[in-house]
């Protein structure tokens, strides 16, 4: 195989790899300071995806509104967080982790079934902005520049939340309550406040990847299942409620992804699926996460 | 035993008590390609099948304590195992569905042998997996499983023997196919009960409210829930079996996720607490998504609501619902 062929593979599974890491991310927080698998993490990811096209049609038609839309639509879906955290979720920690999984299921139905009665079940996309818009040439390869600006946006988002959870005080009690809730909360700091901040920021992030998937993808109806089988597929590899697991467990789907189709076509879908579940089987809490 | 010494209240409970209720729905399912339309026996078929499905999910969920989210891999592998059979290499179905449960509890045994090594949520996922595994076998291996075109037209069993008895031979063969699936549901269902009653059972609710003191004891937690998980494996791949040749078909659809959720919620609907909380959650969720189906399509919608009441206003489901009501109702009349 031509070392282009190969590199051009490479840069498609890096592609989809960064695109994914900021999708799951999100999360795993959540997983790591709650204990809780939010299924309705891909609802709010295709909200996104929606509101960023409402912000386009609302702000300029023409798709140099995008940025101001993408803002729009990751901040519409954190409020959408807030609500939810605050109205439902909070009733329920504590409770058998059953209802809490049955409960972000239940969100999975009905805002799936809202986008559908708000924007109807045709394919809708964005044009990508025009300061993106075009391809450069590396190594004899045409790469589409908004897959490189994809791809630089996640180490950048990668390297902010390192930051903030090793050199800030806020990124020292999300630690701390990673690790032992009880004893953070009976030294006084206020979890109840820290929980609705890690579910808003998490949907925020969520929202903000459909806004920004929109000009690579067609958004549809359905997204949100089969974004969710994907993220949830990364943190369980690198280790739910790891930030660097999460990091590395969307590399490693992404290339598995993109070079299993050259090695057995038709299972690449199975390779990751069976990748999934020798990790859980071997190392349970990930490549990279530690033991609940 | 002389029941004129109780109280007035406890004997009408114990009246209610000696009516073979099984038996009398039983009966009254028996008697519906008689009575009903073809699309009330339609319904009904799906009802019976479903409520198998989720007694089976709920041998895990209400009697051990496990959180699967994958149980629909074990009635996928059922209606697969099933469907080649019959269709790939004309087995007959007395042979074919015996196979489909030893094939799914294999199946059970290899992945419950590393899933009941996990606790709580990692279980959860595990089970997943393995469902997602099957999907994606079922969806792709074309020679086999037919990909996304799935096995249609699996045939039905061969039931002219129902012409030599007296009553049936103006049945057709959807009618009398209904009447083996009752049947068969019927036993099974016995067998479940009989499972859940027993010290095996017991021991399995033993190990749900508290597994450190029933290891402490002595009791080998792991071998207990792997039986439970073989056992719940095995009538869901019945149940699958069963539907396959319902449905006429057998899709790689049947295998999603979604179905998983959608079986535990029939089973928390009804009340996982109770051993015919699932086959009345399983019965409700049928009727409901025809009534309302009819008038929208935002099914997905309303299921979500059902779910949010269930989980902030009725823990205990139907049936939960019912027998709290009832013993406020005689705690009352009672003081």
């Amino acid at each position: 195989m031509a070392p282009s062929f190969l590199f051009s593979q490479f840069m498609g599974g890096l592609t989809t790899a960064m695109f994914l890491f900021l999708i799951a991310s999100g999360l795993s927080l959540v997983f790591g300071v709650m204990r809780v698998i939010n299924f309705a993490h891909g609802s709010f990811y295709m909200l996104g995806a929606y509101l960023a096209w409402q912000g386009v049609q609302w702000l300029h038609p023409t798709g140099a509104g995008f940025w101001a839309a993408t803002l729009f639509a990751a901040a519409g879906v954190g409020v959408l967080g807030a609500v939810v955290e605050r109205l439902f979720f909070r009733s329920l920690y504590g409770r058998e982790e059953l209802y809490q999984l049955l409960f972000t299921y239940a969100l999975v139905l009905i805002l799936g079934d809202a986008a559908k009665f708000l924007w109807g079940t045709g394919q809708l996309s964005v044009s990508t902005p025009p300061a993106l818009a075009g391809s450069v040439q590396i190594f004899g390869t045409t790469q589409p520049i908004y897959s490189l600006f994809i791809i630089a946006i996640g180490p950048a988002i990668a390297f902010a939340g390192w930051l903030v959870l090793n050199r800030t005080g806020v990124g020292r009690m999300v630690r701390a309550a990673q690790m032992d809730r009880e004893m953070l909360d009976a030294l006084g700091a206020n979890v109840g406040t820290l929980y609705t901040g890690m579910f808003v920021f998490s949907a925020f992030l969520a929202g903000l990847s459909g806004a920004l998937v929109t000009p690579i993808q067609s958004i549809v109806p359905g997204m949100d299942v089969l974004i969710i089988v994907q993220a949830f597929i990364v943190v369980v590899i690198g280790g739910m409620g790891s930030f660097w697991g999460t990091f590395w467990g969307s590399v490693i789907y992404g290339e598995v992804l993109s070079f299993g189709i050259l090695i057995f076509p038709g299972f690449s879908l199975f390779s990751v699926f069976a990748l999934m579940a020798v990790i859980l089987i071997v190392r349970p809490w990930g490549l990279f996460g530690r033991p609940l | 035993m002389t029941t004129t010494a109780l109280p007035a209240t406890l004997r009408r409970g114990l009246v209610a008590r000696r009516v073979p209720w099984t038996l009398v729905v039983f009966l009254v399912l028996a008697t519906v390609p008689w009575v009903a339309s073809r699309y009330d026996a339609f319904l009904a078929e799906q009802i019976v099948i479903d409520a198998l499905f989720a007694v089976s999910l709920n041998l895990l969920l209400g009697t051990t304590g496990l959180v699967s989210f994958g149980h629909v891999a074990y009635f996928g592998v059922g209606a697969y195992v099933c469907g080649i059979l019959m269709k790939t290499y004309g087995v007959p179905f007395s042979l074919a569905f015996p196979a489909a449960g030893l094939g799914t509890a294999v199946f059970a045994l290899i992945s419950g042998y590393f899933c009941v090594r996990l606790i709580k949520l990692y279980f959860a996922m595990l089970t997943l997996a393995f469902s997602q595994i099957v999907w994606a076998i079922c969806y792709k291996w074309n020679d086999v499983t037919g990909g996304d075109q799935g096995l249609p037209e699996i045939p039905y069993p061969d039931l002219a023997w129902m012409d030599h008895v007296p009553g049936l031979s103006a049945l057709g063969i959807g009618d009398r196919f209904y009447l083996l699936t009752l049947v068969l549901v019927a036993v099974s269902l016995a067998v479940l009960h009989r499972v859940v009653r027993s010290p095996f059972g017991r021991m399995l609710t033993t190990i749900r409210d508290n597994p450190e003191r029933a290891a402490f004891i002595g009791v080998n937690v792991r071998a207990y829930q792997l039986a439970a998980f073989v056992a719940a494996g095995t009538f869901a791949g019945f149940a699958g079996a069963l539907y396959g040749i319902f449905s006429r078909g057998v899709f790689a659809d049947y295998v999603l996720w979604s179905k998983s959720a959608e079986v535990m919620i029939m089973t928390i609907l009804g009340g996982m607490g109770f051993f015919w909380g699932p086959p009345v959650g399983a019965a409700a969720l049928v009727w409901l998504n025809q009534a309302i189906t009819s008038y929208t399509e935002y099914w997905p919608f309303v299921l979500g609501t059902i779910l949010l009441v269930l989980l902030f206003a009725l823990p205990g489901g139907i049936v939960g619902g019912i027998v709290g009501l009832w013993t406020r109702a005689r705690g009352r009349r009672g003081a």
